[in-house]
Protein backbone atom coordinates (compact mmCIF):
# COMPACT_ATOMS: atom_id res chain seq x y z
CA UNK A 1 0.00 0.00 0.00
CA UNK A 2 3.05 2.51 1.06
CA UNK A 3 5.09 1.90 -2.35
CA UNK A 4 1.89 2.25 -4.18
CA UNK A 5 1.17 5.90 -2.51
CA UNK A 6 4.98 6.44 -3.23
CA UNK A 7 4.66 5.27 -6.78
CA UNK A 8 1.18 7.45 -6.93
CA UNK A 9 3.22 10.26 -5.76
CA UNK A 10 6.29 10.11 -7.76
CA UNK A 11 3.89 9.91 -10.50
CA UNK A 12 2.56 13.08 -9.34
CA UNK A 13 5.20 14.52 -9.30
CA UNK A 14 7.17 13.38 -12.53
CA UNK A 15 3.76 14.35 -14.41
CA UNK A 16 3.59 18.10 -12.61
CA UNK A 17 7.02 18.78 -13.13
CA UNK A 18 7.09 17.65 -16.62
CA UNK A 19 4.01 18.51 -17.47
CA UNK A 20 3.58 15.77 -20.70
CA UNK A 21 1.11 16.57 -23.34
CA UNK A 22 -0.92 14.69 -26.18
CA UNK A 23 -1.06 15.20 -29.61
CA UNK A 24 -4.22 14.73 -30.94
CA UNK A 25 -3.93 13.60 -34.46
CA UNK A 26 -7.25 14.13 -35.46
CA UNK A 27 -7.28 17.68 -34.25
CA UNK A 28 -4.24 18.38 -35.89
CA UNK A 29 -2.68 19.15 -39.37
CA UNK A 30 0.44 19.89 -41.17
CA UNK A 31 0.37 21.00 -44.45
CA UNK A 32 2.68 23.10 -46.51
CA UNK A 33 2.42 25.36 -49.78
CA UNK A 34 4.99 24.91 -52.39
CA UNK A 35 5.29 26.99 -55.50
CA UNK A 36 5.53 25.75 -59.19
CA UNK A 37 6.14 28.36 -61.64
CA UNK A 38 4.26 31.00 -59.38
CA UNK A 39 1.28 28.59 -58.88
CA UNK A 40 0.61 27.57 -55.28
CA UNK A 41 0.32 23.95 -54.37
CA UNK A 42 -1.33 22.88 -51.34
CA UNK A 43 0.42 19.77 -49.66
CA UNK A 44 -0.49 17.94 -46.67
CA UNK A 45 0.76 15.48 -44.13
CA UNK A 46 -1.53 12.48 -43.37
CA UNK A 47 0.71 11.52 -40.74
CA UNK A 48 2.81 12.68 -37.96
CA UNK A 49 2.98 12.44 -34.33
CA UNK A 50 5.07 14.32 -31.70
CA UNK A 51 6.17 14.00 -27.73
CA UNK A 52 5.41 17.17 -25.95
CA UNK A 53 6.47 18.26 -22.22
CA UNK A 54 5.94 21.81 -22.21
CA UNK A 55 4.67 24.40 -19.28
CA UNK A 56 3.77 27.61 -20.33
CA UNK A 57 5.38 28.95 -17.20
CA UNK A 58 8.02 27.35 -17.77
CA UNK A 59 8.88 27.68 -21.63
CA UNK A 60 12.95 27.08 -20.98
CA UNK A 61 12.35 23.50 -19.54
CA UNK A 62 9.91 22.21 -22.14
CA UNK A 63 11.10 19.56 -24.77
CA UNK A 64 9.01 19.08 -28.21
CA UNK A 65 10.48 16.44 -30.39
CA UNK A 66 8.13 16.03 -33.88
CA UNK A 67 8.11 13.18 -36.52
CA UNK A 68 6.25 13.34 -40.02
CA UNK A 69 5.52 10.51 -42.09
CA UNK A 70 6.90 11.70 -45.30
CA UNK A 71 5.35 9.05 -47.34
CA UNK A 72 2.09 10.46 -45.69
CA UNK A 73 2.51 13.50 -48.22
CA UNK A 74 -0.26 14.52 -50.42
CA UNK A 75 -0.14 17.61 -53.04
CA UNK A 76 -2.13 18.42 -56.53
CA UNK A 77 -3.08 15.28 -57.98
CA UNK A 78 -2.29 11.47 -57.09
CA UNK A 79 0.63 11.76 -60.04
CA UNK A 80 2.39 14.15 -58.23
CA UNK A 81 1.71 13.08 -54.75
CA UNK A 82 3.59 9.59 -55.69
CA UNK A 83 6.24 11.64 -57.46
CA UNK A 84 7.23 13.49 -54.43
CA UNK A 85 8.35 9.71 -52.84
CA UNK A 86 10.55 9.14 -55.02
CA UNK A 87 14.23 9.75 -54.41
CA UNK A 88 14.29 12.76 -56.37
CA UNK A 89 12.62 14.47 -53.26
CA UNK A 90 11.37 12.69 -50.02
CA UNK A 91 12.98 9.55 -50.80
CA UNK A 92 10.73 7.44 -48.23
CA UNK A 93 12.35 4.04 -48.43
CA UNK A 94 15.51 5.79 -47.29
CA UNK A 95 14.36 8.71 -45.10
CA UNK A 96 10.71 7.60 -44.27
CA UNK A 97 10.16 10.32 -41.65
CA UNK A 98 11.43 13.54 -41.05
CA UNK A 99 11.96 14.84 -37.25
CA UNK A 100 12.31 18.01 -35.73
CA UNK A 101 13.85 18.05 -31.93
CA UNK A 102 13.85 21.48 -29.98
CA UNK A 103 16.92 22.54 -28.21
CA UNK A 104 15.65 25.78 -27.07
CA UNK A 105 12.14 27.24 -26.34
CA UNK A 106 11.48 30.50 -24.78
CA UNK A 107 8.40 33.45 -24.52
CA UNK A 108 7.58 35.98 -27.06
CA UNK A 109 4.99 37.65 -25.67
CA UNK A 110 1.42 36.67 -23.94
CA UNK A 111 0.60 32.99 -25.59
CA UNK A 112 3.75 33.40 -28.01
CA UNK A 113 6.82 30.84 -27.97
CA UNK A 114 9.67 30.40 -30.30
CA UNK A 115 10.89 26.75 -30.40
CA UNK A 116 14.64 26.54 -31.76
CA UNK A 117 15.18 23.69 -32.60
CA UNK A 118 17.50 20.76 -35.76
CA UNK A 119 15.22 20.12 -38.42
CA UNK A 120 16.40 16.74 -39.88
CA UNK A 121 14.60 15.72 -43.90
CA UNK A 122 16.47 13.45 -45.80
CA UNK A 123 19.56 12.92 -43.89
CA UNK A 124 20.45 16.73 -43.54
CA UNK A 125 19.87 18.65 -40.29
CA UNK A 126 19.19 22.43 -40.30
CA UNK A 127 18.69 24.33 -37.61
CA UNK A 128 15.28 26.40 -37.35
CA UNK A 129 13.51 28.71 -35.11
CA UNK A 130 9.57 28.50 -35.53
CA UNK A 131 7.55 30.98 -33.88
CA UNK A 132 4.32 29.28 -32.03
CA UNK A 133 1.23 30.94 -30.68
CA UNK A 134 -0.58 28.71 -28.11
CA UNK A 135 -4.28 29.35 -27.36
CA UNK A 136 -6.47 27.26 -24.51
CA UNK A 137 -9.25 25.76 -26.71
CA UNK A 138 -12.05 23.86 -25.24
CA UNK A 139 -12.28 20.77 -23.38
CA UNK A 140 -8.92 21.36 -22.51
CA UNK A 141 -7.34 20.90 -25.48
CA UNK A 142 -5.04 23.38 -26.46
CA UNK A 143 -4.34 24.63 -30.00
CA UNK A 144 -0.34 25.63 -31.15
CA UNK A 145 -0.23 27.25 -34.38
CA UNK A 146 2.50 28.59 -36.72
CA UNK A 147 4.10 28.36 -39.89
CA UNK A 148 7.56 29.04 -41.26
CA UNK A 149 9.87 29.07 -44.40
CA UNK A 150 12.23 26.10 -45.32
CA UNK A 151 14.40 26.20 -48.52
CA UNK A 152 13.62 22.92 -50.13
CA UNK A 153 17.08 22.97 -51.83
CA UNK A 154 19.08 22.85 -48.27
CA UNK A 155 17.50 19.34 -47.53
CA UNK A 156 18.12 18.26 -51.38
CA UNK A 157 14.60 18.03 -51.73
CA UNK A 158 14.38 17.80 -55.92
CA UNK A 159 17.43 16.75 -57.09
CA UNK A 160 18.87 16.72 -60.58
CA UNK A 161 16.69 18.66 -62.74
CA UNK A 162 14.64 19.28 -59.61
CA UNK A 163 16.39 21.66 -58.37
CA UNK A 164 15.46 24.10 -60.75
CA UNK A 165 14.21 26.65 -58.48
CA UNK A 166 12.55 29.05 -61.48
CA UNK A 167 10.28 25.92 -62.15
CA UNK A 168 9.64 24.85 -58.44
CA UNK A 169 10.40 27.40 -55.85
CA UNK A 170 13.10 26.72 -53.27
CA UNK A 171 10.55 28.63 -50.62
CA UNK A 172 8.07 26.19 -49.00
CA UNK A 173 6.03 27.10 -46.71
CA UNK A 174 5.03 24.85 -43.54
CA UNK A 175 2.16 25.39 -41.36
CA UNK A 176 0.78 23.42 -38.53
CA UNK A 177 -1.89 23.50 -35.83
CA UNK A 178 -1.58 20.86 -33.54
CA UNK A 179 -4.31 20.03 -30.49
CA UNK A 180 -2.57 18.94 -27.61
CA UNK A 181 -4.60 17.95 -24.71
CA UNK A 182 -3.34 18.22 -20.83
CA UNK A 183 -1.24 21.61 -21.15
CA UNK B 1 -18.80 46.85 -95.00
CA UNK B 2 -21.80 45.99 -97.65
CA UNK B 3 -20.59 43.86 -99.98
CA UNK B 4 -22.15 43.54 -103.50
CA UNK B 5 -23.83 39.51 -102.86
CA UNK B 6 -24.68 39.36 -106.78
CA UNK B 7 -21.33 39.57 -107.85
CA UNK B 8 -20.44 36.21 -108.88
CA UNK B 9 -16.45 36.60 -108.25
CA UNK B 10 -16.21 39.52 -105.93
CA UNK B 11 -16.80 39.35 -102.11
CA UNK B 12 -16.26 42.08 -99.66
CA UNK B 13 -13.53 42.09 -96.84
CA UNK B 14 -13.33 41.33 -93.25
CA UNK B 15 -12.30 44.61 -91.01
CA UNK B 16 -8.82 44.35 -90.21
CA UNK B 17 -9.02 44.13 -86.57
CA UNK B 18 -11.49 40.93 -87.66
CA UNK B 19 -8.54 39.62 -90.06
CA UNK B 20 -5.69 40.28 -87.40
CA UNK B 21 -7.84 38.51 -84.64
CA UNK B 22 -8.41 35.28 -86.95
CA UNK B 23 -5.26 34.88 -88.05
CA UNK B 24 -3.33 35.62 -84.64
CA UNK B 25 -6.37 32.87 -83.18
CA UNK B 26 -5.39 30.86 -85.35
CA UNK B 27 -2.15 30.41 -84.62
CA UNK B 28 -2.63 30.51 -81.12
CA UNK B 29 -5.08 27.64 -81.48
CA UNK B 30 -2.84 25.36 -83.91
CA UNK B 31 -0.03 25.72 -81.70
CA UNK B 32 -1.62 24.95 -77.62
CA UNK B 33 -3.56 22.24 -80.10
CA UNK B 34 -0.37 20.77 -81.06
CA UNK B 35 1.71 21.28 -78.12
CA UNK B 36 -1.15 19.77 -75.82
CA UNK B 37 -0.98 16.77 -77.70
CA UNK B 38 2.91 16.57 -77.30
CA UNK B 39 2.88 17.38 -73.61
CA UNK B 40 0.63 14.92 -72.36
CA UNK B 41 3.13 12.04 -73.16
CA UNK B 42 6.21 13.97 -71.38
CA UNK B 43 7.03 11.82 -68.04
CA UNK B 44 6.62 13.92 -64.87
CA UNK B 45 9.47 16.36 -65.62
CA UNK B 46 10.35 20.16 -65.01
CA UNK B 47 9.88 20.49 -68.63
CA UNK B 48 6.34 19.05 -68.42
CA UNK B 49 5.52 21.35 -65.63
CA UNK B 50 6.84 24.17 -68.05
CA UNK B 51 5.14 23.13 -71.02
CA UNK B 52 1.80 22.47 -69.04
CA UNK B 53 2.13 26.05 -67.35
CA UNK B 54 2.48 27.37 -71.23
CA UNK B 55 -0.46 25.59 -72.35
CA UNK B 56 -2.87 26.69 -69.82
CA UNK B 57 -1.36 30.48 -70.63
CA UNK B 58 -2.16 30.41 -73.87
CA UNK B 59 -5.44 28.98 -73.22
CA UNK B 60 -6.17 32.16 -71.23
CA UNK B 61 -5.15 34.33 -74.00
CA UNK B 62 -7.29 32.28 -76.45
CA UNK B 63 -9.98 32.93 -74.32
CA UNK B 64 -9.19 36.46 -73.47
CA UNK B 65 -8.83 37.36 -77.45
CA UNK B 66 -12.24 35.27 -78.05
CA UNK B 67 -14.23 37.36 -76.24
CA UNK B 68 -12.22 40.34 -78.05
CA UNK B 69 -12.92 39.06 -81.04
CA UNK B 70 -17.03 38.18 -80.19
CA UNK B 71 -17.54 41.98 -79.36
CA UNK B 72 -15.98 43.11 -82.69
CA UNK B 73 -18.04 40.36 -84.57
CA UNK B 74 -21.27 41.24 -82.78
CA UNK B 75 -20.92 45.01 -83.58
CA UNK B 76 -19.17 44.68 -86.96
CA UNK B 77 -21.21 42.40 -89.80
CA UNK B 78 -18.83 40.32 -91.25
CA UNK B 79 -19.21 40.64 -95.21
CA UNK B 80 -22.02 38.56 -96.67
CA UNK B 81 -22.04 35.08 -99.06
CA UNK B 82 -21.59 35.16 -102.35
CA UNK B 83 -25.69 34.64 -104.13
CA UNK B 84 -23.49 32.07 -105.73
CA UNK B 85 -23.33 30.17 -102.93
CA UNK B 86 -25.98 27.42 -102.34
CA UNK B 87 -28.12 27.85 -99.33
CA UNK B 88 -27.54 24.50 -98.22
CA UNK B 89 -23.87 25.11 -98.17
CA UNK B 90 -24.42 29.12 -96.67
CA UNK B 91 -26.46 27.17 -93.77
CA UNK B 92 -23.29 24.98 -92.92
CA UNK B 93 -20.74 27.94 -93.17
CA UNK B 94 -23.08 29.41 -90.49
CA UNK B 95 -23.34 26.83 -88.15
CA UNK B 96 -19.87 25.98 -88.54
CA UNK B 97 -18.70 29.31 -87.58
CA UNK B 98 -21.40 29.41 -84.77
CA UNK B 99 -19.92 26.15 -83.09
CA UNK B 100 -16.07 27.60 -83.98
CA UNK B 101 -17.15 30.25 -81.90
CA UNK B 102 -18.62 28.44 -78.87
CA UNK B 103 -15.66 25.79 -79.06
CA UNK B 104 -13.45 29.22 -78.50
CA UNK B 105 -15.08 29.48 -75.46
CA UNK B 106 -15.71 25.76 -74.01
CA UNK B 107 -12.20 24.21 -74.89
CA UNK B 108 -10.07 26.39 -72.32
CA UNK B 109 -13.19 27.09 -70.12
CA UNK B 110 -13.16 23.26 -69.57
CA UNK B 111 -9.34 23.22 -69.43
CA UNK B 112 -9.30 25.95 -66.93
CA UNK B 113 -11.98 23.55 -64.99
CA UNK B 114 -10.04 20.59 -65.40
CA UNK B 115 -7.05 22.54 -63.88
CA UNK B 116 -8.61 23.83 -61.32
CA UNK B 117 -10.35 20.43 -60.44
CA UNK B 118 -6.70 18.59 -60.61
CA UNK B 119 -5.66 20.67 -57.67
CA UNK B 120 -3.42 23.16 -59.91
CA UNK B 121 -4.63 27.16 -60.03
CA UNK B 122 -3.74 28.68 -63.03
CA UNK B 123 -1.48 31.38 -62.76
CA UNK B 124 -1.50 33.64 -65.74
CA UNK B 125 1.74 34.13 -66.93
CA UNK B 126 2.83 32.92 -63.15
CA UNK B 127 2.13 36.21 -62.33
CA UNK B 128 -1.93 37.19 -62.11
CA UNK B 129 -3.52 34.20 -59.78
CA UNK B 130 -7.05 33.10 -61.67
CA UNK B 131 -9.89 31.99 -59.76
CA UNK B 132 -10.79 28.35 -59.52
CA UNK B 133 -13.82 27.19 -61.63
CA UNK B 134 -14.46 24.10 -59.30
CA UNK B 135 -13.04 22.95 -56.03
CA UNK B 136 -10.12 20.44 -56.26
CA UNK B 137 -11.64 17.16 -57.16
CA UNK B 138 -10.50 14.32 -58.23
CA UNK B 139 -13.06 12.39 -60.08
CA UNK B 140 -14.42 15.41 -61.82
CA UNK B 141 -10.79 15.94 -62.68
CA UNK B 142 -11.13 13.19 -64.56
CA UNK B 143 -14.77 13.89 -66.21
CA UNK B 144 -13.23 17.43 -67.20
CA UNK B 145 -10.24 15.79 -68.72
CA UNK B 146 -12.59 14.33 -71.04
CA UNK B 147 -14.78 17.34 -71.70
CA UNK B 148 -11.70 19.13 -72.27
CA UNK B 149 -10.13 16.71 -74.88
CA UNK B 150 -13.45 15.90 -76.31
CA UNK B 151 -14.12 19.79 -76.89
CA UNK B 152 -10.65 20.27 -78.43
CA UNK B 153 -10.34 17.48 -81.14
CA UNK B 154 -14.38 18.95 -82.51
CA UNK B 155 -12.57 21.90 -82.54
CA UNK B 156 -9.60 20.61 -84.28
CA UNK B 157 -12.37 18.78 -86.78
CA UNK B 158 -14.50 22.31 -87.31
CA UNK B 159 -10.78 23.90 -87.91
CA UNK B 160 -9.64 20.76 -90.61
CA UNK B 161 -13.98 21.48 -92.18
CA UNK B 162 -13.25 25.45 -92.04
CA UNK B 163 -9.84 25.13 -94.29
CA UNK B 164 -11.01 22.28 -96.78
CA UNK B 165 -14.12 24.70 -97.39
CA UNK B 166 -11.72 27.57 -98.09
CA UNK B 167 -9.34 25.41 -99.79
CA UNK B 168 -12.55 24.13 -101.87
CA UNK B 169 -13.69 27.94 -103.12
CA UNK B 170 -9.96 28.85 -103.70
CA UNK B 171 -9.11 26.01 -105.73
CA UNK B 172 -12.20 24.47 -107.25
CA UNK B 173 -14.64 27.44 -106.86
CA UNK B 174 -12.38 30.12 -107.65
CA UNK B 175 -14.42 32.74 -106.07
CA UNK B 176 -12.06 34.68 -104.35
CA UNK B 177 -13.92 34.20 -101.16
CA UNK B 178 -10.36 33.34 -99.56
CA UNK B 179 -9.34 36.82 -99.80
CA UNK B 180 -11.90 38.23 -97.10
CA UNK B 181 -9.34 37.01 -94.45
CA UNK B 182 -6.08 37.92 -96.70
CA UNK B 183 -4.37 40.71 -94.84
CA UNK B 184 -2.28 41.51 -97.85
CA UNK B 185 -4.66 41.75 -100.62
CA UNK B 186 -5.53 45.11 -99.98
CA UNK B 187 -8.11 47.35 -102.44
CA UNK B 188 -7.98 43.66 -104.89
CA UNK B 189 -10.16 42.06 -102.98
CA UNK B 190 -12.96 44.92 -102.32
CA UNK B 191 -15.93 45.21 -104.74
CA UNK B 192 -15.94 46.99 -107.02
CA UNK B 193 -18.76 49.86 -106.30
CA UNK B 194 -21.47 49.92 -108.50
Amino acid sequence: MNKLLVVCASVLMVTSAMAQQRLLPAQSEITFVAKQMGVPLDGKFGKFDAQVAFDPKKPEAGKIAFTVDLGSAAIGDAETARELKKPEWFSVVKFPAATFTSTAIKAAGPGKFEVAGNLVIKGSTKPVTIPVTLAPGAAGVSVAQGSFLLKRIDFKIGEGDWSDVSIVANDVTVKFKLALSGL
Amino acid sequence: MNASSDLKTTVGKYTYPAIVFHWLLAILIIASFSFGLYMVELPFSPARIKQYNWHKWAGITILTLSAARLLWRLTHRPPTLNAAIPGWQKKISQATHLLLYVLFFAAPLAGWAYSSAAGFPVVYLGLIALPDLVSPNPELAGVLKLVHRTLVYSLAALVTLHILAALKHHIIDRDGLISRMNPFAGAAATPPKI
